[in-house]
This record gives structure tokens, C-alpha cells and sequence, in this order.
């Protein structure tokens, strides 16, 4: 927990949130409404024996009591999904509609891939990118087994994420995307109740190299996306240089601006400055959720318009 | 005819005389596969195109694309189709089979339970002989669990390694 001892002055009540964060958290699901209702599920887990408490903030979220939520007949038929309850913010925010053309631009291995092709109820395109080859196929066996079928997988850099497999005959480019949702990788700060080794090897200078790429990543999301649409950018981190850094150099570079959007959790603002950095004030409209506001892991969430 | 690239996506010609793929199965017998084996109506799949990659493999996504395409995946894998027998594959069936109407083996809890274990099992049964829909009753409705094949008075489970659980 050393590395969070810099959080002392932006946290408040930071002993409470190390003391969240020192506690295991508990199972959680997410109803997969491609293939059932939370009613059956709830009915089936009844069946089962196993019991539940659906969250109050997500219609489609369901703690669990148990360890091993995929050996039961509601995931073996695809009807959950395993997934820390934070993990199913980002997707809501981005909220996508049936019919709509989207990009996860860092999917693997596919939790909110599946929640966006679900929001979209299974009509538009939802690509799925991922640079990392081998988690691939953890991505396309999520979406096989919760039975999506309107995703493309790509397998890019997502600092250069290309167009051009989607152009149709005549075009050099395919379409720009409705809705982009940047879940980037990160230093995993927030998942740390769940990986309690997730803080080995962290350093300001890895935070540094991450932030890097998040920048590229955020900027190229942008650039794909038509004017008047939205991008969120997610992390499982609380580091301001991979949050609200990233957001503050991405207004700089490119034509957007942050949104309001609601959130039933508890959570604090973005944070306006770091150390001897101030940021843009739109970085408030961010939202972090720490661990001891609603027992469940931490989160980073923004969401970004892109300008005409 | 040119020969199927695996490292692409076709989308299937609709009608053999569209075919440009010697062997490559047709958008028509894809769809009339699945209305003669399982009684799944042909309009089901309006709003889906099907695509080849790997030889026999077809795919069914949602909405259509440029054809051809080099990605890494579109849709979800749907039948298998170089064979004698053409064979669905189990998320497929997960997620249309609760429109079958005949070649459908409700198993009791016990049998479900064997199924996705990977186990076989004899059980006595009088429809066809070939690749069946293995469901069993959840929260009070038949749900298609996955694949088996019936031969000789036995359900061989085909669940797939990473889809077997001890439930």
C-alpha cells in the first residue's frame, strides 16, 4: 500500500480507503441481456441454491454468494458474466443504441465488449480491437459464449487503429464510429482488492510510460469518431498522471470537450490539479470511485464529446 | 473457381450459381440446414450475413461488411461445413436453439449435468440419428445447453475443453 500514501491529501477519509482496499472484494456478475433477464437469472440462481443481491446503482449487476460463479448453470448458458462491479461503469456511460457503429478500442478479454454489444441489443457493428494477439482469443471466446454477433475483432495498436479493413470498395477509409470506449490498460491501482500483488513493481516511472500510451490511444479514439459523437475514457487506476493528465492533454491536442453524464455511485469529481500541475477545469466532470464509497474495487471514468 | 483464404472473411454467395469457391456452402443451404434439422424458420437469420474463413468454417454477423475481409473475427462461428455431416457448433445453438422445434434431447437435471461435464451417455431415443440440441429446463423454460451427437443408442457430448464444467 505504500505507493498509495500519495493519495493521503486528495482522499478523503484515506484510512478508511486503505482499509477498503485491504479487504477482498466480493463476486460479482453482470446479466447478459442478449440472452436472459435478471428475473430468470435470479430464478435460476434461486434453482441453484446460490444466493444474491442485485445492486442497486446497475439494473444488470448481481453480487453473488459465491466462489465460482462460472460453474453455474447461469454462466455455462451465457446469461452472466463474471465481472467486478466497477468494470460495468464505463459501458454504461458510453451507452450505445442499437443500430449505432462503435469501437472498444482496447477490448481484451472482452467484459465490456460484451456489455456494449448488449446495450446495443446484438444490431450495429461493434468493433473489437485488441494489440495483444494471445488475448484474442479470450475476447472472441467471451463473445461466442454470450452470444454476440455483431462484433469485428482487429487486432491493432490502438494508437493507430485503422479504418481501411471497413472501407467499402470505392473508399480509402471505413466509416468513422458513433461511440468509442478507451478502457485503457493502466497501472491498476483500483483492482487491487482483487489482485493484491497488482502494486508490485509499480513506479512513478511505469506510471509515466503508461500515461504515454494512454495519450496516443485517447487521441487516435478521437480521431475515429464523427463529430458530435462520444468517447469515454475508462481506468482501473487512481494515478492523476493516467487519468486526468491524460484527459488535460487530450483537450489541448485535439477537438473535444468533457460531458456531464450521471452515475448512481458514490464518487468524487476529477481532480483539477496534481502536485504543482493544474489542470483544464473541465477535468471535474470525471468521475473517480474509490473503494471505500461503495465497497467495490476503484475506478477513473470521463466522457468526452467530440466537437463539430 | 478460386480456392477459400484462411486468413480472410468471404461472405457467402447466396445460391450456387453466385458461387466463385469450389465447395464453399451457399447463404440458401446455410439457412435451409437449419429449418430441415432443428425446424429454426429461415427468417431468423434476415438480418445476418455468413461468412468462410478456414476452410467449412462459417461465421454469422449481424449487419453486413466489406467482402472480402482480412480481421481477426465477425460474428460468431456458426457451422461447420467440409464435412459429410455439417455441424453446428455450440454457441450457436446456445444462442438460436431455443427456436428448434425437432432434434432437441431434453435431459433431466442428471443428464444436463453429464453433458457439460463431456460425459456420454446411453439414452433411449427414436428421432434422427446425427447432431442434435441437448437442452434441459431452467427457470421454467427449455434452454439449449450445446451439441451432442446421437449414434448407436448414445449422446456424445461435443461441449467444447473450455466450455465443460462440473456443475
Amino acid at each position: 500500500m505504500e505507493p498509495f500514501q500519495r493519495y493521503r491529501d486528495v482522499v478523503d477519509d484515506f484510512e478508511a480507503f486503505i482499509d477498503a482496499c485491504e479487504r477482498s472484494l466480493s463476486m460479482a456478475v453482470r446479466v447478459n441481456t442478449l440472452k436472459a433477464t435478471p428475473e430468470q437469472v435470479e430464478r435460476a440462481f434461486d434453482e441453484a441454491g446460490i444466493g444474491y443481491e442485485r445492486a442497486d446503482w446497475h439494473p444488470h449487476v448481481v453480487r453473488v454468494e459465491t466462489d465460482t460463479p462460472g460453474v453455474t448453470w447461469p454462466s455455462i448458458h451465457g446469461w452472466v458474466h463474471g465481472q467486478e462491479e466497477v468494470s460495468a461503469i464505463p459501458a454504461s456511460v458510453l451507452a450505445p443504441e442499437p443500430g449505432d457503429r462503435v469501437l472498444d478500442a482496447c477490448a481484451a478479454p472482452g467484459s465490456k465488449a460484451t456489455q456494449l454489444a448488449a446495450e446495443m441489443q446484438d444490431e450495429g457493428t461493434l468493433v473489437a480491437n485488441d494489440n495483444n494477439l494471445g488475448r484474442l482469443s479470450a475476447l472472441r471466446f467471451n463473445c461466442e459464449r454470450l452470444g454476440v454477433t455483431n462484433v469485428a475483432v482487429t487486432n491493432r495498436d490502438a494508437r493507430n487503429f485503422s479504418l481501411k479493413p471497413f472501407a467499402a470498395e470505392d473508399e480509402h477509409e471505413g466509416p468513422q464510429f458513433d461511440r468509442v470506449l478507451v478502457d485503457a490498460p493502466c497501472s491498476c491501482e483500483g483492482t487491487i482488492r482483487k489482485n493484491p500483488d497488482a502494486l508490485d513493481g509499480w513506479s512513478e516511472d511505469h506510471v509515466a510510460g503508461i500515461a504515454g500510451v494512454q495519450k496516443g490511444i485517447l487521441r487516435r479514439a478521437i480521431q475515429v469518431t464523427r463529430d458530435g459523437g462520444h468517447v469515454v475514457y475508462s481506468t482501473c487506476t487512481f494515478a492523476p498522471e493516467e487519468n486526468e493528465a491524460v484527459l488535460d492533454h487530450v483537450l489541448q491536442k485535439e477537438d473535444c470537450r468533457l460531458v456531464d453524464y450521471d452515475l448512481a455511485l458514490e464518487h468524487d469529481d476529477g481532480l483539477t490539479g496534481w502536485r504543482d500541475t493544474e489542470f483544464d477545469p473541465q477535468v471535474a466532470k470525471a468521475k473517480r470511485v474509490y473503494p471505500h464509497q461503495n465497497d467495490t474495487g476503484g475506478f477513473f471514468t470521463a466522457k468526452l464529446e467530440v466537437s463539430a | 473457381m478460386s480456392e477459400n483464404d484462411g486468413q480472410r472473411f468471404d461472405r457467402l454467395p447466396a445460391t450456387a450459381a453466385d458461387r466463385e469457391v469450389d465447395g464453399r456452402a451457399t447463404r440458401e443451404a446455410v439457412v435451409d440446414w437449419w429449418e430441415n434439422r432443428f425446424g429454426i424458420p429461415a427468417e431468423t437469420f434476415d438480418d445476418h450475413t455468413f461468412w468462410e474463413k478456414g476452410a467449412g468454417k462459417i461465421w454469422i454477423f449481424a449487419g453486413d461488411a466489406p467482402s472480402p475481409i482480412a480481421i481477426e473475427g465477425l460474428g460468431m462461428t456458426f457451422l461447420r461445413t467440409r464435412q459429410e455431416h455439417w455441424k453446428p457448433t455450440t454457441d450457436a445453438v446456445q444462442r438460436f436453439g431455443r427456436l428448434a422445434t425437432k432434434n432437441v434431447f431434453e435431459l433431466t437435471d442428471e443428464q444436463a449435468e453429464r453433458f457439460v461435464d463431456g460425459q456420454d451417455q446411453e439414452i433411449p431415443y427414436d428421432g434422427d440419428w446425427g447432431y442434435v440440441i441437448a437442452a434441459h429446463e431452467i427457470a421454467g423454460d427449455r434452454e439449449p445447453i450445446g451439441v451432442g451427437l446421437y449414434v448407436y443408442g448414445e449422446l456424445k457430448s461435443t461441449v467444447p475443453k473450455g466450455r465443460q464444467r462440473s456443475v
